[in-house]
């Protein structure tokens, strides 16, 4: 039976270049007898419920991610919606339609659990009220095969903060993992000043990271900026991934953060998901960048 | 040191504490006085005016009111930033040390246009 490690290096050729995230080498300690090999899938901002130039398909986009992930030959452990699950309207009514529509569409996702968060779209304007009727808690934390996954909110609050109580509550979490454990956070906008003077950052995302700093083992999955991006800050890797509605410029590129315009001739140009293989022995991550597949709308 | 001393000398540092302070105050008043006035108004999704023109090493006080939400006013390249509350006017001294273009811009979420909501100073020499 081929098995996923095997299927990556077959298939490479079919999704993006793989990313290779982590302390290369490193080989894990803590555990490592209980891990295993596995992958997740990312997902980000489907913007349920925009419409406009920028994504002429809109209303079709999000099903084909939902139909390519069904696809996958071996099915993902879980898939993550790194945010962003529908586009903000001033409407309380026509947000909940939204977020209704979105949450049926994903239903058709084969794979179980799917893991969801907000954005500042999902969240901002009501801090977080619709958004929890529908899909629960804001932040959170779960462990799979030897991973520490903690999910953090820094959208509710309109102004981009974490808070001082979510910030307490990750305090407690991280206290109960080793050094070495191994951690990955999930969060909506970048922790670090990517590009402030587009609002691409998090207010008291350095209280944050100065928490994960003292854990050898850290990694940052987040969404908010449309496009693949890795940074480091310190040894804790950051990476964001498309979005499935349309991309946007390079972080500071140009005076403002306007959507690239749509290509006809390479409808979806710049929209993709992320397959992330973690590798159970040695402390790091595998990313493979994939289209989203254009076929019949 | 006697009492009596110790509380001539005390007096001493108080009165001149406080007339430095005074002469301090006065010299801030008198700044302010200079000051140029430059009114701004927030609303979904702009700010009027969002095109403002200073001159170098001008001494400005920005006047900022917000219509419809609590908007943010950001300013990353002073690393200053205010909140605006609506029915309250928000006072930000400032003073552009180089000449160049500097933005701002809203870091409050406000609704579907807030990306666009932003503006620029232009710092002549």
């Amino acid at each position: 039976m081929i098995d996923r490690r095997n299927f990556l290096k077959l298939t490479a050729a079919g999704g993006g270049a793989v990313f290779m995230s982590g302390l290369y080498g490193h080989v894990l300690a803590a555990d490592a007898t209980m891990a295993e090999d596995f992958y997740f899938v990312q997902l980000s901002d489907s913007h349920w419920g925009f419409s406009g130039p920028p994504n002429p398909d809109a209303a079709n986009t999000l099903k084909k991610a939902v139909a390519a992930a069904n696809a996958l030959p071996i099915q993902p452990d879980f898939i993550v919606f790194t945010g962003d699950l529908t586009h903000t309207t001033d409407d309380p009514k026509e947000r909940r339609e939204r977020m209704a529509q979105f949450r049926d569409i994903v239903a058709e996702l084969k794979v179980k659990p799917v893991y969801f968060m907000p954005g500042e779209h999902d969240a901002s304007l009501d801090r977080g009220a619709a958004y929890k009727e529908y899909f629960g808690k804001t932040h959170y934390s779960f462990e799979h095969k030897g991973v520490n996954f903690l999910v953090l909110d820094n959208v509710s609050d309109p102004g981009a903060k974490i808070g001082e109580e979510q910030l307490s509550w990750l305090k407690s979490e991280l206290a109960k993992l080793a050094q070495d454990a191994r951690i990955v956070v999930f969060t909506h906008r970048p922790l670090f000043d990517l590009a402030p003077k587009w609002d691409w950052a998090t207010r008291d995302g350095d209280q944050a990271i100065a928490l994960l700093m003292p854990y050898s083992n850290v990694t940052v999955f987040y969404g908010h900026i449309h496009q693949e991006h890795h940074h480091s800050t310190g040894h804790i890797d950051h990476h964001a991934a498309q979005s499935l509605i349309f991309p946007l410029p390079a972080p500071g590129s140009q005076d403002k953060r306007t959507p690239l315009p749509w290509d006809a001739a390479a409808p979806g140009k710049g929209l993709g998901f992320r397959e992330v293989q973690a590798d159970a022995k040695q402390a790091r991550y595998q990313l493979q960048e994939f289209p989203v597949p254009q076929g019949q709308s | 040191m006697s009492a009596s001393r110790r509380h001539f000398l005390l007096s001493a540092g108080a009165m001149l504490c406080g007339t430095s302070l005074i002469a301090a105050a006065a010299d801030k008043k008198k700044a302010r006085a200079k000051a140029r006035i430059i009114r701004i108004e927030a609303k979904k999704f702009i700010y009027t005016p969002n095109e403002i023109t200073i001159r170098q090493g001008e001494s400005v006080i920005l006047e900022l009111t917000a219509l419809d939400f609590v908007h943010g006013f950001n300013i990353p390249d002073l690393h200053i930033r205010t909140d605006i509350v609506p029915g309250k006017v928000t006072r930000l001294p400032l003073q552009f040390p180089e000449a160049g273009q500097v933005s701002f811009l809203c870091d409050n979420f406000c609704g579907s246009g807030h990306e666009e909501m932003a503006g620029n100073f232009t710092v002549t020499a």
